[in-house]
């Protein structure tokens, strides 16, 4: 095996696990402040409780994010030193805004608030999980600009073979940057919301707590948030599946196995797909109905895998420009799916104390516990998605993965550190869990608990 | 003055930012074992720095984002070049950054003393590491005319460079030792006062035998133009004196001082190394500069413009953090939050 599958396989692995982390600290940050903003406006104890109790989850995941994170940042030069000499005229800029601007915000505030209870006034110390959620916000904004340069470039010229930055504004307006911002950001609030109600439903189910009323109204907070959030992610998501149909024909056409070019288009549900022979062996499909997701209409045309590659072949010379089929196909199948049962349970939590039978049937909480896992399966696809699709280009139609990888690695090198990353950071997440479960299963203590 | 050197002002003033403030928290991280004898002392320790710690770590996190914006190619060679090193340091760092949280999250005795080990080898060894790093840098390592560098581990690991990486230990346990002087529970820093006490005749010795090499083996305090020497001696007397105010019980001068010796010494590196960043032993040609590795002239502009702005609010709250968290950490257990 050659250092650049291996150091693909890292960079696979490792950001999936950071992307683990990132949307609950993204999304909980913000829902703890709101639960502690409700305290200071209403001086209700039971709020301050909710944001203690919820904080202490909120802290376990984010100290694992905030490592994972770093092996990130080290990867571009370790392992794609060919991509930091080609981008890091443009890549460095976002990536030193995200320290500047958003982490340091996000870390000292933190240190502020956990710390800050007894020291600061009430006003101050919500002002610091406020800053620590914007801080938070502003980190996944700039990594997203930077990601988004990548989906689609702009403001940039190349010059002796690298890409340089002409327009620090294109890049910070990048079209396709407020659809993945908007969409990573709504995905945070739904995993925050899903793990709020899951171990709040969990408490309830139980029902043996003194401090009930702090799961009730967690619960009622978060069946709000959560809906809130996998609806904006569906039709965000939506509205990005159109503009991609516009800048990234190839992403869309794989991800949905369109190999020849059909005017309308259906909408394959499900298919064998054969990417050997560029061809779906069974599909079953919904006539037209591709066409209307992409266009608002019944006509629209959606080109062929095929002829995008004898396109691309035009343009960039000989090469395979197709991503790998299968993997997007499914992954985004994975995602929606998951995406609209999350809709559901997250409109059953919504309307549970309206209706009599669901608040008296234990069923709903009893779905909602296993529920926990199903935003993480659903961005952990998204994220697949968007990264596999966008293959075999790193920066879409400028350079190359292949041309991206550190000439001086060796595969004893990269194999040492995929291991040792894999176990290692697999491991953590599993203690992450695991402190996560049994902080959120924990009873509140009694300065917490609601008296 | 052009923008290159401004960047690399900019670059020398976070990694002097960096090894000042989580020079004590590494410091701190490996002395927390030794010094605090049983629990309640030893999470009175890492509370000491518990407010600050993340905060300072992303020091050394927009460092690195900063050459990267500024100087890619240098990211490039570096990184890629003591790829092992780093992929040590990165777990070590996620191993300290994840004990500080986790440690306090259950009772059990097992479970915190395997994360009180984690957190003193997730600080021994980037400190280590980076000592390594910067000796490598002050003499030089074999980066061929595409600027890479192929020569695996082994090399970077010479007797010099691991000198180094010992100076830097010393060096960040008296920082952490002067900081616990101040910060921790009156016992603990009584113990903490004699470590500084020993601990700055090691650092001293190694200091002056580093520094003596540099001057045999590099040219960082000798070339003309602009040089490290003044620094190394600025580093130097600051170390001395340094010595001389722990003895006399000065430990809050004793811990500015102390500050001064790693806030010069990272000067000298810098100054040493102008206008060059990474050297090449092969040949001058080779080595990257501020003129051959930076960003473009646009780029530059725009982070300037950022930097000057948002560099200074960075400072001033950060301080502010300080200054609430400026009394003595107490010891009921009651009080500890990790």
């Amino acid at each position: 095996m050659d250092p650049l599958i291996l150091s693909r396989w890292q960079f696979a692995i490792t950001t999936i696990y950071h992307f683990f982390l990132v949307p609950l600290t993204l999304g909980l940050s913000i829902l703890v402040a709101i639960f502690e903003s409700r305290y200071v406006a209403t001086r209700d104890e039971t709020y301050k409780a909710m944001a203690k109790f919820w904080g202490k989850v909120f802290l376990i995941n984010f100290a694992a994010g905030v490592v994972t994170g770093i092996v990130q940042e080290f990867h571009f030069g370790m392992n794609w030193s060919g991509y930091a000499r080609f981008m890091g005229d443009i890549f460095g800029a976002p990536l030193a805004l995200d320290s500047l601007l958003g982490f340091y915000l996000e870390s000292v505030f933190l240190g502020l608030w956990i710390f800050g209870w007894e020291k600061l006034s009430r006003g101050l110390h919500l002002a610091a999980i406020w800053l620590v959620a914007i801080g938070a916000l502003i980190s996944a904004f700039w990594i997203l600009t930077a990601n988004s340069f990548m989906q689609n470039p702009v403001g940039y010229a190349i010059e002796n073979g690298r890409a340089v930055m002409t327009d620090f504004w294109a890049l910070a307006s990048n079209p396709n940057l407020p659809y993945q911002f908007l969409h990573v950001l709504s995905a945070g609030i739904s995993t925050a919301g899903f793990i709020v109600l899951g171990f709040s439903a969990w408490h309830l189910w139980k029902k043996k707590e003194a401090a009930l009323a702090l799961f009730q109204k967690s619960f009622k907070w978060a069946a709000i948030y959560a809906l809130i959030g996998v609806v904006s992610v569906g039709l965000i998501g939506d509205a990005h599946g159109k503009f991609l149909a516009r800048h990234q024909p190839m992403k869309i056409s794989a991800t949905e196995a369109i190999w020849e070019t059909e005017s309308p288009a259906d909408l394959v549900l499900f298919a064998g797909i054969d990417e050997e022979n560029q061809e779906n062996g069974f599909q079953i499909s919904l006539p037209k109905m591709l066409s209307f997701m992409l266009y608002n209409n019944f006509k629209g045309e959606v080109k062929g895998l095929t002829s995008l590659q004898a396109e691309a072949e035009v343009q960039y010379g000989p090469g395979d420009y197709i991503p790998p089929v299968t993997i997007t196909f499914w992954a985004f199948r994975i995602m929606v799916g998951v995406g609209l049962l999350m809709v559901l349970l997250a409109l059953l939590a919504v309307l549970k104390p309206k209706i009599k039978f669901l608040n008296k049937n234990r069923l709903l909480l009893w779905l909602l516990i296993p529920a926990m896992a199903m935003p993480y399966l659903a961005s952990t696809s998204g994220w697949i998605l968007t990264e596999e699709a966008r293959q075999p280009w790193i920066v879409y139609g400028l350079q190359k993965v292949q041309d991206a990888v550190s000439p001086n690695l060796t595969t004893g090198d990269v194999l040492f550190s995929l291991v040792l990353f894999t176990v290692l950071l697999g491991t953590l997440i599993a203690i992450t869990g695991w402190l996560m479960y049994k902080a959120g299963t924990a009873e509140p203590k009694s300065d917490q608990a609601a008296e | 003055m052009d923008l290159n050197t401004v960047w690399f002002i900019l670059v020398a003033i976070l990694f002097t930012g960096f090894f000042f403030l989580e020079g004590f928290d590494y410091g701190v991280g490996m002395l927390m074992p030794f010094l605090g004898k049983e629990d309640v002392e030893r999470r009175s320790i890492i509370n000491s720095i518990g407010p600050v710690w993340d905060g300072n770590e992303v020091w050394m996190i927009t460092a690195g984002a900063a050459l990267f914006a500024s100087f890619p190619h240098v990211y490039a060679t570096l990184f890629s070049a003591f790829y092992l090193a780093l992929i040590l340091m990165v777990v070590a760092l996620i191993l300290r950054g994840v004990g500080f949280e986790f440690r306090s999250k259950r009772a059990g005795k097992s479970w915190r003393t395997l994360w009180d080990w984690a957190i003193f080898t997730g600080s021994l060894l980037p400190a280590f590491l980076w000592g390594v790093t910067v000796a490598n840098l002050l003499r030089g390592f074999a980066i061929q005319q595409d600027m890479n560098y192929y020569g695996g581990l082994i090399p970077l690991l010479n007797p010099y460079a691991l000198l180094g990486g010992l100076v830097f230990v010393a060096l960040f346990i008296l920082h952490g030792a002067n900081f616990l002087v101040l910060k921790a529970p009156e016992g603990i820093a009584l113990r903490a006062r004699k470590v500084a006490l020993t601990g700055w005749i090691v650092a001293t010795v190694l200091t002056v035998a580093f520094v003596v090499w540099t001057f045999l083996a590099t040219d960082i305090l000798t070339k003309s133009g602009l040089n490290g020497l003044i620094p190394a001696v600025l580093a130097a007397l600051t170390l001395l004196l340094t010595g001389w105010l722990v003895r006399i019980g000065r430990s809050g001068w004793a811990f500015i001082t102390g500050a001064l010796t790693i806030v010069f010494a990272t000067i000298m590196v810098f100054a040493g190394l102008y206008p060059r960043i990474l050297i090449s032993t092969l040949s001058p040609d080779w080595s990257l500069t501020i003129a051959n590795a930076s960003s473009s002239h646009y780029t530059l502009k725009v982070m300037t413009i950022v930097a000057a702005i948002f560099l200074p609010i960075v400072m001033a709250y950060q301080a502010w953090t300080y200054w609430v968290f400026r009394k003595r950490v107490g010891t009921g257990p009651e009080k500890l939050v990790y």
